[in-house]
């Protein structure tokens, strides 16, 4: 996900879909209006059927095997609902069987403690920044733009093995906060940046009005941007939880005990033995995916808007 | 085991709650001196004798707390080992411990708390107030600057430092620093083995081909579909909705997916190709009789058929381009359907007028009009595709033998699977100068950078 911000914030991407399409009205009647054959049309439908075919089968083959009964997961059907369906894989994630309770509940708990902090410092720390970035001309300021651009063009790899020595050093492998403070390297950035773009769309009269009415400083920030900002703080909250809730390669090295395993650790631990576990691990991806993928279609358009905003300028 | 249970729920939440508690108290402390530092002026003689020994002892301990912290990461614990440092830095830890096993836990907090809280107030009794024009941004930009320092500077000056030293699994508690293991990390880094086998330039050959492939059908992709979506029509919603949809779920989820998938036996694409095997042959025995046909279809049967997508390196690679090509097609399709709205549609009118045709009027207004968009996606795009190896390592571990993994998935190997910790921050280094230049020459080339200062 982190690599989805940056981009948008160098690009400008019209945040919402025009609603309808200009039409020539009057010139239609004299020109051949910009309009498709009926066989060209249903081409450019079968096309498009063919593209969304491919975007969704995977993801419905996962629902296929999450709905498989034990003793057929291993087929080589392709029937997309299959025989014997149930909904036993979902149970026993759930609930756990008698004498094994289940560990997934964990996991996802464990999860969101973890994503639900990490967008808590990131904004704590970013959002006055953000501000003082779009406002104030420091010394310094341009470089800190640099540099807070160019942090977005290194892989997180890069300050891996630092900050895992660091994290260790601290005592803080196997603990929520080691895992924070590693998201945070990337949250911290990505929300100053999305939120100056933001604050940089709030038009400065505003602030110059109250100012001559006497406000201060400090009184318009409060007053004026705060209450204007929460759309953008929302953004950048969701922008880092989502980042945050299906990381797998940092968490991997910092959380080695099972029961603070993140979802995506236990997820693997399910396809570690594939064959065995096929049905659970389709069920749980199941379970796990589907709130955030909704919430992702559902936000998607305030995503990009607030990206967007990073691109904007005066 | 394993369940989760109210207690884990109290403690997880008590644990994390205390924390950013702890981080809200601390940085509203240290705001508030920093606030009486820049707005505040002494106004009376003795008054500024107090104020500034407060001041001057406030930011000595802070020196030594940060410093201690720098030692007890192992920053600097070799320099204050050697200039007998080492206890100077740790007496106020002895000193907290001693008065934390004396006051007892919320007061050993809370009273520290107070008397910094008190000095700050005396020190606002003892002031007048202050002018100052960019006082407010530094206050503001103080949480961020700590964050990003710890975060990011430290950490990178700690990589810096540990390339030049021989800091590996047996090493890990008391490496040693110098010139020369840092010039023998960096000679390794391109001539030895980067994780266990393969060597450096190959490796980085594989990523510059990943990242090309990836890249070039990313935008392709993402071009058709814009190109189609790019009109009105019916359900033109619910397709954009449905296509995005490989981004939306999370790519770790699908590349475990995926993974299952690339299975020999039970995977989707080896019964796909065993069911097209058996067709084929199906389809040969029943044209038996037609002479040519037959070959063709007995031909096709033998060279279709299922492919050991975890054994062999070049369809093991195949496999994770195609998981990673589905996997970014939406995002490019998005961008780029943005830049093809923003292109005004009396162009095309125009166009039509002066009997251009539609590939004239792609190659002439589209792909320039789309430009500021497109250039800008790929070359970012290439970045995130060099760094991306979660997927990589999600579905083929960098296998069969290493021949999957890319620079990134290699370092991630010489760190967490061999220890090779200083040859790991040197070749973390070597990967950060290629990026580095790989974004000097995108800003000259984009000129990327003017829009941020506005």
């Amino acid at each position: 996900m982190k690599g989805k911000t940056i981009l948008s914030s160098v690009v400008e991407v019209p945040a919402a879909l025009p609603r309808a399409w200009p039409r020539p009205r009057l010139r239609a009647l004299f020109f051949r209006p910009r309009g498709d054959s009926a066989a060209k049309r249903l081409l450019i439908h079968l096309a498009l059927w063919a593209a969304c075919a491919v975007a969704v089968y995977p993801v419905l083959r996962v629902v296929t095997i999450s709905l498989r009964p034990a003793n057929k997961l291993l087929t080589t059907s392709l029937a997309i609902i299959p025989e014997d369906a149930t909904l036993a894989n979902y149970i026993e994630l759930l609930v756990g069987r008698p004498g094994r309770p289940t560990e997934f509940c964990l996991w996802i708990w464990n999860s969101l403690i973890i994503t639900l902090t990490t967008a808590t410092v990131g904004l704590l720390l970013s959002a006055t920044a953000a501000y003082a970035f779009s406002r104030f001309r420091f010394p310094g300021r341009n470089a800190g733009l640099i540099f807070l651009l160019s942090t977005q063009m290194f892989p997180a790899a890069m300050l891996l093995l630092p900050l895992f020595i660091m994290i260790s050093r601290l005592g803080l492998i196997d603990s929520y906060l080691g895992l924070v403070i590693a998201y945070s390297v990337t949250a911290v950035p990505v929300s100053i940046w999305i939120l100056k773009g933001y604050y940089d769309t709030i038009p400065r009269d505003l602030e110059e009005a109250a100012m001559i009415d006497g406000a201060s400083r400090l009184g318009v920030l409060w007053h004026i941007i705060r209450p204007l900002s929460t759309p953008a703080l929302a953004i950048a909250f969701l922008f880092n939880f989502m980042s945050g809730w299906s990381e797998y390669i940092v968490a991997r090295i910092i959380l080695h005990k099972r029961e603070m395993y993140t979802w995506p650790l236990g997820l693997w631990t399910f396809t570690e033995q594939y064959t065995v576990l096929w049905g659970k691990f389709a069920a749980a991806s199941i379970l796990v995916a589907l709130p955030v993928t909704l919430l992702f279609l559902y936000s998607s358009r305030w995503l990009l808007t607030g990206l967007t905003l990073g691109g904007t300028k005066e | 085991m394993g369940a989760l249970t109210p207690e884990i729920m109290a403690r997880s939440l008590a644990q994390v709650l205390g924390f950013l508690l702890a981080v809200l108290a601390g940085l509203a402390l240290l705001e508030l001196h920093v606030y009486l530092l820049v707005f505040r002026r002494p106004r009376s003689r003795p008054a500024a004798l107090f104020t500034r020994a407060v001041q001057v002892g406030l930011a000595g301990l802070l020196l030594l707390l940060f410093l201690r912290f720098l030692d007890r990461v192992g920053l600097i614990a070799d320099l204050a080992a050697a200039w007998g440092l080492t206890s100077w830095l740790s007496a106020p830890e002895r000193l907290w411990a001693a008065w934390s096993a004396r006051v007892g836990m919320p007061w050993g907090w809370l009273l520290p708390a107070l008397a910094l809280l008190l000095l700050g107030g005396a020190i606002y009794v003892g002031g007048e107030p202050r002018p100052s024009r960019l006082g407010l941004a530094y206050l503001l930009i103080l949480p961020a600057l700590l964050g990003i320092s710890f975060l990011i500077v430290i950490p990178f000056l700690y990589e810096a430092r540990l390339a030049f030293s021989n800091m590996a699994m047996y090493t890990a508690q008391n490496p040693e620093f110098g010139l020369r293991y840092g010039i023998e990390n960096f000679i390794k880094v391109f001539t030895g083995p980067v994780a266990k086998d393969a060597t450096f330039f190959e490796v980085f050959g594989r990523t510059v081909l990943w990242t090309v492939i990836n890249v070039t059908l990313h935008v392709t992709g993402g071009l058709i579909l814009a190109l189609l979506l790019n009109r009105p029509m019916r359900l033109r919603g619910l397709y954009r909705t449905i296509l995005i949809l490989p981004w939306a779920v999370p790519s770790t989820i699908t590349a475990m997916a995926w993974r299952n998938e690339f299975d020999f036996r039970y995977g989707f694409f080896n019964i796909l190709l065993r069911n097209m095997q058996q067709l084929f042959a199906d389809l040969a025995d029943r044209t038996a009789s037609v002479p040519l046909i037959d070959d063709l279809f007995a031909g096709l049967s033998q060279a279709v058929g299922p492919v050991p997508w975890r054994q062999d390196p070049t369809w093991a690679f195949v496999s994770v381009v195609m998981t990673n090509v589905w996997l970014g097609i939406p995002f490019m399709m998005v961008v780029l359907l943005g830049g093809l709205q923003s292109i005004s549609p009396e162009y095309y009118e125009a166009a039509e007028i002066d009997g251009a045709s539609k590939w004239q009027q792609f190659r002439h207004i589209t792909l320039p009009l789309l430009r500021p968009v497109l250039v800008p996606a790929t070359i970012l795009g290439t970045v995130w595709t060099f760094n991306r190896f979660e997927v990589i390592y999600l579905v083929t571990q960098g296998g069969p033998q290493e021949k999957t993994d890319i620079l990134v998935s290699s370092l991630y190997k010489a760190i967490f699977q061999f220890y090779r910790y200083g040859f790991g921050a040197a070749f973390a280094l070597v990967i950060f100068f290629i990026l580095l230049l790989w974004s000097i020459l995108y800003l000259r080339i984009t000129k990327g950078l003017r829009g941020i200062y506005e």
